[in-house]
């Protein structure tokens, strides 16, 4: 399995390496870092950033001096703020990474059961009911989910009952003064993590009624419906069993997605992520942010669908890694 | 917008009922086809529902009750009534009027992106299917890089980069959606290129090409059909975010997408109603596209069902 492991990410470094040239070359291509000095009335200034970020060389070299620098974890600094890139984009990942982590779980645990429900009493009224909503959670864009929660949960209730402060806050994650895990983290995370679990949940819950329904027809169900198992257990133990393997596939890949893709969810819940950080960068074109942003994602994504490989082998011993 | 995985689908090939080429084999094919199509009752349902929105809104110079960016600032943010069915905005433009005329390059930049996606895809996958080699390796390794960066963006990047006209956002949406077609018809190909139908067609003559456009590609007809559809649907909510974000269709021009940015201003006000307006008319649309590409799923299905 190490191996396997190891191998796979040896693998990856060719793909990795040539996406990142292309999106260091478009990024450079679309964006000049000095665009600011090239105002400047003492034309030496220009001359010597060149020299001092080294864009008078070709674009390989800078590219491999750049690549040198990434992993030495000599990453620059910003051009928006002034400050070191490094610890910025660590920041913005572990606020993300938070995000992530509750909704994925939540979506997950939301999805199996619903899953297991539509399954277990296919075409019943519930079943009929809970599909009808995954349709809908599919087809609607996450931000405008986003800003009707906003709405519906924090800023209505707030006027018609005249509170101090709304219910659920929706700006950051930490009032003023908090910090670590209590009441007022909690209170802030709710309407994000709603706005970005509904569509998982959505499409998951899918996907797991899908593939436990298709347990459920197959011959060792029969076999052991046959035998006198009991239909919980059947359920439980054979048919979820089964299913979940390629569920737990689908989960690691689109939490993968999930790690540069909360641009959205971050932005109108104003929380200092890494989908912020993308924008905020994007505007002021701050190209020593967006490369690292998007070749740190880029990580992310590989390392996450290794992941569900091996969660795969993990979960299903017919499946062998070599 | 975090990206959901594609419904599963179930679509199997009709590897085993290849499309006989004769003309009446062929009508028979497609009446059959009408028939199931017309009993999945939810499909047709949203079948006139979209034909109703495309018609409304293409059609807005004529129905729109206001002319476009007609604006009277005496009527600004006004409550729905007798003149104004959904309201104004601020600058005191009729809000139906307005919802109408976005939608036209809503619909369009869905469509477009999920006719040029699905044929850029089809192309490459089945290319990449029927040589194998490393025409098949180049192609997909190609794909394999679009899945490692988030699409938003490699979205926003680009419009920053190219500029947003609705044709550039077109392009771009169409770079980042051939490659799921691409991998489904991929592997669908590679499992016809050797059944018989196929050899007979190589042992009378035929060539490549010959073999890909009429023997091969009838037989994905359902899969590219489904495609499409699933397609319009993840274009038109990609659009309406990478409009909100600021990145896609920018003002005077107007979009489902960017009506939604200025409606963002709204909440908390009086006016938050002006929120439900173009969220609504996406997920309507976006719904609706949805049941149409599964009833045409079910009725183009033809192993599903025998």
């Amino acid at each position: 399995m190490t191996r396997y492991a190891l191998r796979r990410l040896l693998a990856s470094a060719p793909v990795l390496a040539v996406a990142s040239f292309i999106l260091f070359w478009t990024v450079r291509a679309t964006f000049d870092p000095l665009a600011k000095l090239r105002q400047s009335v003492d034309p030496t200034a220009l001359r010597r950033e060149t020299a001092r970020l080294g864009l008078d060389r070709g674009i390989a070299e800078q590219y491999v001096l750049w690549v040198r620098g990434f992993v030495t974890g000599d990453w620059g600094l910003s051009t928006r703020t002034g400050g070191p890139v490094l610890p910025m984009v660590g920041e913005a990942l572990g606020t993300t990474l938070q995000l992530v982590l509750w909704g994925v779980t939540l979506a997950a645990a939301f999805a199996l059961a619903i899953g297991l429900y539509s399954a277990a009493r296919q075409y019943s009224a519930g079943d009929h009911v809970l599909t009808g909503l995954s349709y809908l959670g599919v087809a609607m864009p996450a931000f405008w989910f986003g800003l009707v929660l906003i709405q519906v949960l924090a800023v209505w209730p707030k006027e018609q009952f005249g509170l101090s402060d709304p219910p659920l806050y929706f700006v950051g994650l930490h009032s003023v003064g908090h910090s670590g895990f209590d009441l007022d983290y909690l209170r802030h995370l709710v309407l994000p993590v709603a706005t970005l679990t509904v569509g998982l949940v959505a499409s998951w819950s899918r996907f797991s009624r899908a593939t436990i329904l298709g347990a459920l027809s197959s011959d060792y169900v029969r076999t052991a419906r046959a035998k006198g198992v009991p239909r919980r257990r059947i359920l439980v133990r054979h048919a979820l069993r089964n299913a979940l393997a390629p569920f737990v596939t689908i989960v690691a890949m689109d939490a993968a997605a999930l790690v540069g893709g909360l641009v959205v969810t971050e932005q109108i819940y104003s929380i200092p992520g890494m989908g912020k950080l993308f924008l905020a960068s994007l505007e002021t074109g701050d190209v020593f942010v967006l490369l690292p942003w998007m070749f740190v994602v880029a990580i992310a994504v590989i390392l996450f669908n290794l992941l569900a490989d091996l969660s795969y082998a993990l979960l299903d011993p017919r499946v062998a890694l070599r | 917008m975090t990206q959901p995985t594609p419904l599963p689908t179930q679509l199997s090939p009709t590897a085993t009922a290849p499309t006989p080429p004769s003309d009446r084999g062929d009508r028979r094919t497609s009446l059959v086809v009408l028939s199931r199509f017309l009993r999945h009752r939810l499909a047709v349902a949203s079948l006139i529902v979209l034909t109703l929105l495309a018609v409304c809104c293409f059609g807005a110079s004529w129905i729109a009750p206001h002319p476009r960016n007609a604006q009277n600032l005496l009527e600004a943010s006004q409550p729905p009534s007798a003149g104004h069915w959904l309201g104004t905005d601020a600058l005191g433009r009729d809000y139906l009027s307005e919802t109408l005329y976005a939608g036209q390059l809503s619909l369009a930049i869905g469509l477009g992106v999920a006719l040029l996606a699905t044929l850029v895809g089809t192309t490459a996958g089945a290319v990449a299917g029927y040589l194998g080699g490393w025409a098949d390796e180049v192609i997909m390794r190609v794909a394999d890089l679009f899945m490692i960066v988030p699409p938003i963006a490699v979205l926003a990047v680009s419009l920053q980069g190219l500029g947003p006209s609705p044709v550039t956002i077109v392009v771009v949406l169409s770079s980042l959606g051939w490659t799921l077609i691409a991998r489904v018809v991929r592997s669908q190909v590679i499992q016809l290129r050797h059944q018989e139908f196929v050899e007979a067609a190589r042992v009378v003559g035929a060539r490549g090409p010959r073999i890909l456009v009429r023997h091969l590609l009838p037989n994905l007809t359902g899969l590219i059909v489904v495609n499409v559809s699933l397609s319009v649907a993840m274009a038109i909510i990609l659009e309406s975010t990478i409009s909100f974000l600021g990145y896609g269709i920018q003002p005077p021009e107007s979009s489902w997408g960017n009506m939604l940015t200025q409606a963002a201003g709204v909440i908390g006000t009086d006016q938050s109603y002006l929120l439900y307006v173009p969220g609504m008319a996406i997920l309507i649309t976006v719904l609706a596209v949805n049941f149409v590409g599964d009833g045409l799923r079910d009725a183009l299905d033809f192993q599903g069902r025998q």
